[in-house]
């Protein structure tokens, strides 16, 4: 069998895995990016194109806020245009949820000591501020510096730029094994072609069940599918990014207005997802209730007419929160995997912080509760 | 045991044959119609104020829509007809409709497609202007509105239509500048011997020529087009075309009618799981269907929704999906009649094939459009730019170049340009089309308002 060496193997081509792959080799370290598909395809590619920070856990924040760093820049450093616009993003609480406004302010508060710094606005300042929220909209928190991207676009993006870097980018190329030999670990791929390297970054989304499990460790990712619309362009006139609070799976959507017009809408109820026909599909019964959604978050958005659904197949741990950083099994292993459909804006600083841990052993930025552990000590 | 529910979608030829069917068994099928009345496109009723003679309205094909109207009449009662209903989606043998704004959701033990067809566009430099028109939305000015599209009219493209919809504006006293085909009449002599399948069609299509040239329109067949010039203010002023000796021509007019033959309406039967194969000789992607009529479980297609074969064709195609759906339900069936049917249905199919040949897509042309020309008009979407994104960022299939350029992501869902789109992309990156894929069909099959009642 051929083999191709170099310093790091990273599986899976989503923003991820392009990412780490572009700061690897802005580093000078030899880097092979191996994707089963297409470059950002899957989960990536049909993302909602978020830059949200606020709303996050509060320990995300220092690692959400490094990543908003390198958004503000990235267009520029990759050459491409991929549409970054920060212009804000509202969380919003309904009236039928009043402690919702002491939970934003004091998040507001925390989230200030990491730099992150909010407005939470009430009642009629609220309205005032953003016109187009219905009546029922009581509290909204507003991060001005968050925004949106294109997320159909930037993973390519970044892999074609490490590509031009030196990363040897390889799609349509699925891994069937993976292993330890010695101080290296060997991959092997379904074209028959074998990759050796001694560190590994497991970034394959909802596929990284059973490469992680190949050395031991057990994550437990479910595959789910969004519920994405586009609606045909109107005038500009929700600027930030806007996204419901609440424990309601099908209140929770989210929208964004891009400056041609369309207004893009994802969350509420999602859909099965599978990894064996890496198809998610949308189920109209949840179009439906999502424009019941959309109708009471911006009624003026009820005279407009949705053009396309789609849906993507994302990855959900058990916790709902990412896995970043060492194995706790394997030496030379790292992970940067299930994102629970809120990646996109940790994309940048996520491929910064594995790079800088591959090379020097150590990141400043704290992700100690990312780590894999908590789900090894569950199943032993 | 209770009757199965059986929903057809269209009522266009195909579905108003396949619906009267069922009806005659004794079935009461379910008949979605996105139009306010019943016909389809080629035999599309004018509105009931307006009253026009059948022979104003569709001319050569006056008799076959006088029966097609009054079979749907006399079986209104045995069917549950519903109009202005928009399918948009379909899952889990459940059809999703917008019902005169209001969502409906409808299971159904069999779902049968009629969706018929629409134009394939080939993008010219200027297409966009004002003044433009698919050949289908003339004629639909034509019969619902009483109205030409301009005072000034040069029909350009190839296929049947092309001649029918120019015939029948010449006929309502319309003034057509010009007839341009792409087609050669080599093309022509060369589909003859399949074209003889049917005799009496091809009587009826000398005939449109024969209108068209009595009234002293000039035919111009092997032209290339070059460019529809205009301005955005004003529209449409003039054609400019190449002819086959490589002179290049100008006719003044202010409304173009553009159409290269048909393509098949195939979202729904992509959403219900259909599969699909390229097929080399339209160079179209379409449904695999069994030889029971059916694309998946439970669901049949018919007419030009199933493969492009014309009018006459879908009225068959009807009623021998109704009758194969009726066997699979377990009804007694009339098996000689299966077999006629069959066996005509054959004949139209090789005259069918005998059009493609005869109106061929005129690839080079496609492929040699200027980078300026616009080639997805909802998303402004210019032939460089896909170039540019399908070369430039190794996008070899329409999808990933749809993600990239935006072509074919706007309100018709890459239905008018996905086509071109393709042979455009499979030249820039010199990809086989059959490689270069589909647009995957996403809900909803039309824009569906936000507004939808519940």
């Amino acid at each position: 069998m051929k083999t191709q060496s170099s310093d790091v193997i990273v599986i899976g081509g989503g923003i991820m895995g392009a990412c780490t792959t572009l700061f690897l080799r802005q580093r000078g370290i030899s880097v092979t990016l191996l994707e089963r598909d297409r470059i950002g395809q899957k989960a990536s590619g049909s993302s909602f194109g978020n830059l949200r920070r606020q709303g996050r856990p509060i320990s995300q924040l220092p690692l959400a806020n490094r990543s908003s760093a390198l958004w503000a820049q990235l267009s520029e450093s990759l050459g491409a245009e991929i549409e970054v616009e920060l212009s804000g993003h509202v969380r919003v609480g309904y009236s039928d949820r009043p402690e919702l406004v002491e939970d934003f302010t004091h998040y507001a508060s925390q989230a200030a000591e990491t730099g992150l710094n909010l407005e939470v606005f009430t009642g009629k300042e609220l309205h005032e501020r953003f016109p187009f929220f219905g009546p029922e909209v009581l509290v909204g928190s507003y991060s001005p510096n968050d925004g949106h991207s294109n997320p159909r676009v930037v993973a390519s993006a970044c892999a074609r730029a490490a590509s031009a870097n030196g990363a040897h980018v390889h799609e349509n190329m699925a891994v069937t094994s993976a292993n330890k030999v010695g101080e290296d670990f060997v991959v092997v791929t379904d074209a028959g072609l074998g990759f050796t390297a001694p560190s590994l970054v497991i970034a394959a989304g909802a596929w990284s069940n059973s490469l992680a499990e190949a050395f031991g460790e057990k994550i437990g990712i479910v595959s789910r599918g969004p519920t994405m619309l586009v609606t045909e362009p109107a005038p500009y006139f929700i600027h930030p990014c806007l996204g419901v609070v609440t424990p309601v799976e099908e209140e929770s959507i989210y929208l964004r207005q891009i400056a041609r017009g369309n207004v893009i809408v994802g969350g509420s109820t999602r859909s099965p997802a599978s990894t064996s026909t890496g198809r998610a599909i949308v189920d109209p019964k949840n179009t439906l209730s999502q424009l019941r959604q959309l109708r009471r978050l911006v009624p003026a958005l009820a005279q407009l007419n949705v053009i396309r659904v789609w849906s993507g197949v994302e990855g959900y741990t058990p916790d709902g929160m990412p896995v970043i950083g060492r194995s706790e099994r394997e030496a030379g292993l790292y992970y940067a995997c299930g994102f629970s459909g809120g990646g996109h804006q940790l994309g940048p600083g996520v491929g910064e912080v594995i790079a800088e841990l591959i090379d020097t052993g150590e990141t400043d930025t704290p992700i100690e509760d990312f780590g894999i552990r908590r789900f090894n000590a569950s199943t032993g | 045991m209770n009757a199965p529910k059986v929903v057809v979608v269209g009522s266009g030829p195909a579905g108003t044959r396949c619906a009267e069917t069922l009806a005659l068994a004794g079935l009461r099928p379910i008949v979605i119609d996105e139009n306010s009345n019943n016909g389809g496109q080629i035999y599309r009723r004018q509105p009931e104020n307006f009253v026009r003679t059948y022979s104003q309205l569709y001319g050569s094909e006056s008799d076959k829509a006088a029966a097609v109207h009054s079979d749907f009449d006399s079986i209104r009662d045995k069917i549950d007809y519903r109009s202005d209903t928009l399918a948009w989606a379909v899952s889990e043998n459940t059809l999703f409709a917008a019902e005169r704004g209001r969502s409906v959701e409808i299971p159904f033990d069999a779902l049968v497609l009629c969706t018929g067809a629409s134009e394939r566009v080939m993008p010219t430099l200027g297409w966009n202007y004002a003044g433009n028109y698919s050949l289908g939305g003339a004629q639909i000015a034509l019969k619902s509105q009483g109205c030409a599209i301009g005072s000034n009219i040069v029909f350009m493209g190839t296929g049947p239509l092309l001649y029918l919809v120019a015939s029948q504006y010449i006929k309502a006293g319309a003034n057509v500048a010009a007839v341009l085909d792409t087609s050669t009449v080599w093309d022509s002599l060369a589909a003859l011997p399949k074209l003889l399948a049917m005799p009496s069609m091809l009587w009826t299509g000398l005939g449109l020529i024969k209108t068209i040239r009595a009234a002293r329109v000039p035919i111009v067949h092997g032209v290339q087009p070059l460019e529809i010039t205009g301005s955005g203010d004003a529209g449409v002023n003039a054609v400019t075309y190449r002819d086959k000796r490589g002179h290049a021509h100008t006719l003044e007019c202010d409304a173009v009618a553009l159409g290269y033959h048909l393509r098949s309406e195939t979202q729904l039967a992509d959403l219900a799981g259909c599969a699909f194969s390229f097929d080399r000789r339209s160079r179209q992607w379409i449904a695999d269907i069994d030889d029971k009529s059916r694309g998946a479980a439970n669901v049949y297609m018919a007419g030009d929704g199933a493969r492009i074969r014309g009018a006459d064709a879908a009225e068959v195609s009807g009623r021998l999906t109704a009758l194969t759906l009726l066997l699979d339900l377990g009804y007694a069936v009339d098996e000689k009649e299966i077999k006629r049917l069959r066996s005509l249905h054959a004949r139209y199919e090789r005259f069918a094939n005998g059009v493609t040949r005869a109106f061929p897509w005129p690839i080079e042309h496609v492929r040699n459009l200027p980078n300026d020309a616009i080639v997805c008009r909802c998303e402004a979407v210019s032939v460089g730019e896909l170039r540019d994104a399908s070369r430039g960022k190794q996008a070899d299939e329409i999808n990933r170049a749809k993600a990239f350029s935006r072509v074919g992501m706007g309100r018709c869902q890459g239905r008018f340009c996905g086509i071109a789109a393709a042979e455009i992309i499979a030249d820039a990156t010199q990809t086989p089309l059959a490689e270069v894929g589909r647009i995957r069909s996403q809900a909803p099959v039309r824009p569906l308002p936000i507004a939808v009642e519940q």
